[in-house]
């Protein structure tokens, strides 16, 4: 008898408003336009994917002050726009990243209690964080929040939103016409929390929705948001989409599951993947060369390294070495509403590792930054990319794929045509939705 | 000559209707008052008989026959979803019909509404709208937890600590209205010789600093497809009467009779379209409406009355009411259904084609925006240059 497959999960993220995005290919499309939306999501659901994924950024990004322009700029409400693609698909699953900053828990619950209803159970909610007051500006609010207890909300917010999605249990509406009774208890929906960020008290005004709270993602990497990630959520959006990185995430944080009295199965790892198809390998390392050229054009070459050299970098030509100059030490000045920027945490050792890889390759600006950026993480024919997809999954690296395509809304096309069904013939993807609920597809408890 | 101009009719959709009886009809689906079917349902009733738009009503807070707080009653709906996502649910089932969710704009931030009501604009081709609520309800505030909201045993007209929370959701109007305009129409220009996918001299910020919050801006969202998307605002006091006229596209006036139209038309100058607002019983047969609204009030143990005039008659009475206003010089009117289905079909089945063979409503729909339904233009962008 031969062990049973682990089942892949599938899901594509809605192309970002960052430089994986290739707006300059002629069959780009609109990145507003509803239809674009419905394409992906169309598409997703031809091929028997678990969700889609959409990314939230509540400030324009901005360099020097001014709007970042090299990028896709621009974006839908979340909650709107997946709530109107549950009116043009019937079992994809809409997970919506939103902020617990800048809401409150009595709105975001009802919004996701809501969708979960309108989409008939398939809504799920990544729970992200910010504190800076860059964002705060365009709040109410403002930038309130010490950036130490940015996971601090982030967990009492959802546990305020839970004890909300349950403050109705599910029964109560009866809606007898016989008896005149439309709930059978009064107190439905009554909730009462204090903490030391949330103080509400009152009655929840949406009934228990199908899939009772929507799923759950977390995305943060750092110890704590992991810990957060194996206490609370049902999947985590992974950075570590590469096959060893990955296996030592799932292990870790898999890990962590049982310290809550949870099972290896109730947390899901799908990290973000890009990728590019050609008939064969050779032809696919070709094409993906060619995409990381348009999506490093020299302007957003300029850029990248500005994000370390904190200055200036405007008058070097992309094409020519790495500046000489070193980088402004002490906070970022120049770029504004992105997280990469907090990654490079020693900028003058990046530009020295920079400048000797440069000079021992012979790369220009734009070469190094390709170079630095990474290739795309999956390169090959269809065959190669399905038994890679697979065999990260058979071998603990992760539970699926959340795909990232480089193309606006046809992105995914290819890989739905060609690769979806390499991985049905191989047992490993489910050829039909056997549920309604993306809990469901997931294969989460109810 | 206003009573030559043709109606508007737009719908206020709530629950299984206005009546706190009607989710026990016959003909009343109340278990699915939760499901995104029976939304599409009514909006595709109301989209064939060519109304210009629906509203859907929202609160904070679960239904309550108390001014403020829960009232523990089991015997009526209870529980309902966000208004602006029931909109957007339906945006892509509906091809001309306008959509115009309430929102609670004392709790809420303006950003997110501004985005989300382009979002339905951009869904739905160009066809959305918001009516802003204000809520001085203490009960709302505990929700929420950030603020204090007056507790009010009274609605006292002259009270400033209300005049203020209409002061505050003028503010909130001007935010919201500033942030579409954020963008120019044109900003995105996918230059690929520049590199550039925007020309950042087109996208603006708003910088509005107020009495009770400021807003940057821009906006994420481009700007919708209406440039502004329609603004209503239900007025029954003063306070109200001056948020429309700063805010509002379409102001919902609450006649009882003719000379209040007198009256109120001098308050609310300067707003493009004052419709009438009347919670409507409709039935073929003279005196069946009456009847069947006090079968409705003996079930729910009360009788039903509200803020606004109950209409109790056949379509041809209701036409005849309606010109009447008409003459008056409303341009339109927002009629609440008794009970869903029955008195929107009759709305849209009865009503419409008797006002279509007076002559005074569409026979097809001439626009395909809700400004345009409206007969109001695009209007340019205020960080445009001229």
């Amino acid at each position: 008898m031969t062990k049973p497959r682990k089942q892949v999960h599938l899901a594509v993220h809605f192309p970002g408003v960052n430089n994986t995005t290739v707006w300059s290919d002629p069959r780009s499309g609109s990145h507003i336009d509803f239809s674009s939306f419905e394409h992906l999501a169309k598409t997703a659901e031809r091929a028997k994917f678990d969700f889609l994924f959409l990314a939230e950024g509540l400030r324009l990004r901005e360099y020097a002050g001014q709007i970042h322009d090299l990028d896709v700029v621009g974006r839908p409400d979340t909650f709107t726009v997946l709530a109107a693609l549950a009116a043009v698909t019937d079992r994809l699953g809409l997970a919506g990243t939103i902020n617990s900053t800048f809401n409150e828990p009595y709105e975001v619950a009802r919004q996701f209690a809501s969708l979960d209803h309108l989409s008939d159970g398939r809504a799920a909610w990544n729970v992200v964080t910010s504190w800076d007051a860059f964002t705060g500006e365009n709040f109410r609010r403002g930038g309130f929040l010490p950036a130490e207890q940015r996971y601090e909300r982030a967990e009492r917010f959802m546990r305020t939103a839970w004890e909300l999605f349950d403050s109705w249990n599910g029964v109560e509406v009866l809606a007898d016409k016989e008896s005149g009774r439309f709930v059978s208890d009064p107190a439905a929906g009554a909730f009462a929390h204090r903490d030391d960020h949330f103080d509400i008290e009152g009655r929840f005004n949406v009934p228990t929705s199908p899939q009772g709270r929507p799923v759950i993602f977390q995305a943060g990497d750092s110890d704590g948001g992991r810990e957060f990630a194996a206490a609370t959520a049902d999947a985590i959006f992974s950075r570590h989409g590469e096959f060893t990185a990955g296996q030592a995430f799932y292990a870790d944080v898999k890990g962590r599951l049982a310290k809550y009295g949870r099972n290896h199965e109730d947390l899901l790892v799908l990290p973000a993947a890009t990728f590019v198809l050609g008939d064969t390998d050779a032809e696919a390392q070709d094409v993906a060369a060619e995409v990381r050229r348009q999506q490093t054009s020299g302007p957003t070459a300029i850029r990248l390294l500005e994000e370390v050299w904190n200055r200036d970098l405007t008058g070097y030509d992309p094409d020519g070495p790495l500046p000489e100059v070193d980088p402004v030490a002490g906070e970022n000045t120049v770029v504004k509403g992105r997280a990469s920027v907090r990654q490079h945490r020693d900028p003058l050792a990046v530009a020295k590792q920079w400048r000797e890889l440069a000079e021992a390759k012979s790369l220009s600006i734009r070469d190094l930054a390709i170079h630095v950026s990474g290739k795309q993480t999956f390169i090959g024919s269809p065959g190669t990319v399905a038994e890679t997809i697979n065999r990260a999954v058979q071998e603990d690296a992760s539970d699926g794929v959340i795909l990232v395509p480089h193309i606006t809304p046809g992105g995914l096309d290819e890989f739905a045509d060609k690769v979806v069904p390499l991985l049905q013939e191989r047992g490993v993807f489910r050829t039909e939705y056997e549920g309604t609920t993306l809990r469901s597809h997931l294969g989460l408890r109810p | 000559m206003p009573g030559r101009s043709p109606l508007h009719l737009a719908v206020a959709l709530d629950g299984a209707g206005w009546h706190p009886a009607a989710w026990r009809e016959a003909d009343a689906r109340p278990r699915e008052l939760f499901s995104g079917r029976y939304w599409t349902e009514l909006v595709q009733e109301a989209e064939r008989g060519l109304l210009d738009f629906v509203t859907i009503e929202d609160s904070l807070a679960p239904q309550s026959t108390l001014l403020d707080g829960h009232d523990d009653r089991v015997d009526q709906v209870r529980g309902r979803l966000d208004a602006v996502l029931i909109a957007a649910r339906v945006a892509p089932r509906t091809s001309r019909i306008g959509l115009v969710p309430s929102a609670v704009v004392t709790h809420t931030e303006p950003f997110h509404l501004s985005k989300a009501i382009a979002t339905v604009d951009h869904a739905s081709l160009g066809r959305a709208g918001f009516r802003p609520v204000v809520s001085a309800k203490a009960g709302d505030a505990r929700h929420f937890g950030r603020r204090d909201v007056p507790v009010l045993e009274r609605i006292d007209p002259a009270d400033p600590r209300l005049l203020d929370l209409f002061e505050e959701a003028a503010d909130y109007v001007e935010v919201v209205r500033r942030l579409w305009d954020s963008w120019e129409d044109d900003a995105e220009i996918r230059d690929a010789d520049t590199g550039r996918f925007v020309d950042r001299e087109k996208l603006h910020r708003i910088d509005f600093e107020g009495r009770w919050f400021s807003v940057r801006g821009p906006s994420i969202t481009q700007r919708p497809p209406q440039g502004q998307p329609v603004v209503s605002v239900l007025a029954h006091i003063t306070a109200a009467y001056r948020l429309a006229a700063r805010s509002a596209d379409v102001v919902h006036v609450t006649p009882f009779e003719t000379n209040d139209v007198h009256r109120i038309l001098s308050e609310v100058a300067g707003v493009p379209h004052v419709f009438g607002e009347l919670v409507v019983f409709l039935d073929d047969v003279p005196g069946a409406a009456a009847s069947r609204k006090e079968r409705l009030d003996s079930l729910a143990g009360l009788e039903f009355t509200s803020d606004a005039l109950v209409f109790t008659g056949t379509a041809g009475e209701l036409a005849d009411l309606l010109l009447g206003w008409r003459e008056a010089g409303l341009s339109g009117f927002r009629l609440r259904p008794g009970a869903v289905p029955h008195d929107l079909e009759a709305i849209t089945r009865a009503l419409v084609p008797e006002l279509q063979r007076r002559g005074a409503f569409r026979t097809e729909y001439e626009a395909d925006t809700l400004r345009g339904l409206l007969g109001l233009p695009r209007p340019a962008n205020r960080y445009a240059p001229a």
